[in-house]
């Protein structure tokens, strides 16, 4: 049976089962993402959240997804129709295929390569295009406002986010997510980094689209932003793409930040639990805040949210890089140095 | 001064206060009326659904003086009347177009012979317009259903009125 594994055939069915493996637990997670926001949100607002459907509404998420699949999609006239079908398939197909490098436990990622960061950082930049469709192939002007805000906040806020991976490389010495993971080992990043966690992390609320920084979405101002004119299926893939970009960026500040799979106290009992026990402990935590935040802020202005991103994440994080780049070359602590 | 404000703002004084105020309110207990299931307690001068009442010996009170029809402000009721055979003045039709009515209370006010009365009944929601189109058959059936509470209503509601 290893054998046949080892052939061209074998590998593809391989591939295809992890990928299964993979995919599959995280649509189930994307659908309960959405649950969680609600109960989150309905408790911190001291309401209950969905509780009808099924026992305390665990259901909810099917319901949820049932109606969405008897929905009729609405295609506008005015629509360039190719590309309005097709850019909620990109936003979603790009939020799933960026999983492929993330390890969830010591080498259980789909392909480990050892640009793995890079190829994150790749994809979710690729990310915009799909919104950028939707708001220019919708041709309607709150869709294409919507568009445009969320193309300028996710470059202004990229690189950001590019310079505080860069402090974390120059301390790992590597582009591999799991040299990354196995680099915190004794401390996590997010300890000696901490200004740089916390500005990825709410970078990360900016690349997503997530309140406060939601203008893209701006129900207030533009109704529903780029995805205005979307309805049934369509829509839900939007929605699952967004939430399926909350769970990434979760997973890239535990694999960044807080130290991936690694048991957060170093000896027995603890380093027993399996490596994807605290991968997913560290991962809800991260989904708890963004609801947390979310549930918390309201939305920032739009000249605030440029000036955030230009005016004070970009000269902290460069500033940041800077000087962990000079401690680790001072103090001789460069690896692979 | 300046200097403060800048260095609160990058520690992030405010954001994580607000932070730490909705974790605490996350765990207060709910505030949610589980509706089906749980209701609140009602007013006795609740002003819902509509009730024609009767007698106790079963003749209704109405006795088609058209006071409700002409204080009604959304001019949701219609009335038309004629002398039943045994002499006594009785409506032939009683409408209410619920669809009108502003749930203000006024026909309730305005009867002599406490025949119209608003309900304690809020859930009369239908699928169709026409079905909230109440004539003298549905109001009769309300009051016949309702009575009980009815009856306890305007008794508790007396001293004020």
């Amino acid at each position: 049976m290893m054998a046949f594994f080892d052939t061209d055939v074998g590998i593809v069915i391989l591939t295809i089962l992890k990928s299964l493996a993979l995919i599959v637990p995280l649509l189930i997670g994307v659908a309960y993402l959405t649950y969680a926001e609600r109960k989150v949100m309905g408790a911190i607002q001291l309401r209950k959240g969905p509780n009808v459907v099924g026992p305390f509404g665990l259901a909810q998420p099917f319901a949820d997804a049932l109606k969405m699949m008897f929905k009729e999609t609405i295609i506008p006239a005015g629509s360039d129709r190719i590309l309005f079908i097709m850019a909620p398939m990109i936003t979603f197909g790009l939020a799933v295929i960026a999983w492929a490098v993330i390890p969830v436990n010591d080498g259980w990622a789909i392909a480990n390569i050892n640009v793995g960061i890079l190829y994150l950082l790749a994809i979710s930049s690729l990310g915009v295009y799909g919104i950028i469709i939707a708001g220019w192939s919708s041709n309607s002007k709150y869709a294409f406002l919507g568009a445009l805000r969320s193309a300028a906040q996710m470059v202004s806020y990229e690189v950001s986010m590019g310079f505080v991976i860069v402090t974390v490389l120059i301390c790992v010495g590597s582009l591999n997510l799991n040299d990354i993971v196995m680099a915190q080992r004794h401390i996590w990043f997010a300890i000696p980094l901490f200004p740089m966690f916390v500005i990825f992390f709410i970078s990360g609320l900016a690349e997503t689209n997530r309140a406060p920084f939601d203008l893209a979405e701006g129900e207030t101002e533009i109704v529903a932003g780029f995805f205005v004119e979307y309805s049934a299926m369509s829509f839900a893939l939007f929605f699952l793409g967004e939430y399926a970009n909350m769970i990434l960026i979760s997973a890239t500040t535990t694999i960044l930040f807080l130290g991936g799979w690694l048991s957060p106290i170093p000896f027995a009992p603890f380093t027993w639990v399996p490596g994807v026990v605290w991968f997913l402990i560290k991962l809800f935590a991260c989904l708890f805040t963004f609801i947390w935040v979310r549930a918390t802020f309201p939305r920032y202005r739009y000249d605030q949210l440029m000036a955030l991103g230009w005016k004070v994440f970009l000269p902290i994080s460069l500033g940041y890089l800077v000087l962990v780049a000079g401690v680790l070359e001072v103090f001789g602590w460069l690896p692979n140095a | 001064m300046r200097l403060d404000r800048t260095a609160r703002g990058l520690l992030m004084m405010e954001l994580v206060s607000g932070m730490a105020l909705t974790l605490r309110t996350f765990f207060q207990p709910k505030a949610t009326l589980n509706y089906p299931y749980e209701k609140n307690p009602i007013s006795p001068r609740f002003k819902g659904e509509h009730a024609l009442r009767r007698y106790p010996n079963g003749e209704e009170r109405c006795i088609a003086c058209k006071l409700c029809e002409a204080v009604c402000p959304a001019q949701a009721i219609t009335i038309e009347a004629e002398p039943r055979a045994d002499g006594s003045r009785r409506t032939t039709r009683y409408d209410i177009d619920m669809t009108k009515c502003i749930y203000c209370g006024l026909c309730e006010e305005a009867c002599p012979v406490d025949a119209i009365v608003e309900g304690p009944n809020f859930e009369f929601a239908t699928e169709t317009r026409e079905e909230l189109m109440y004539n003298k058959t549905k109001l009769l059936e309300n009051g016949d259903r309702w009575e009980p509470e009815l009856a306890k209503r305007l008794e508790l509601d007396a001293p004020y009125r």
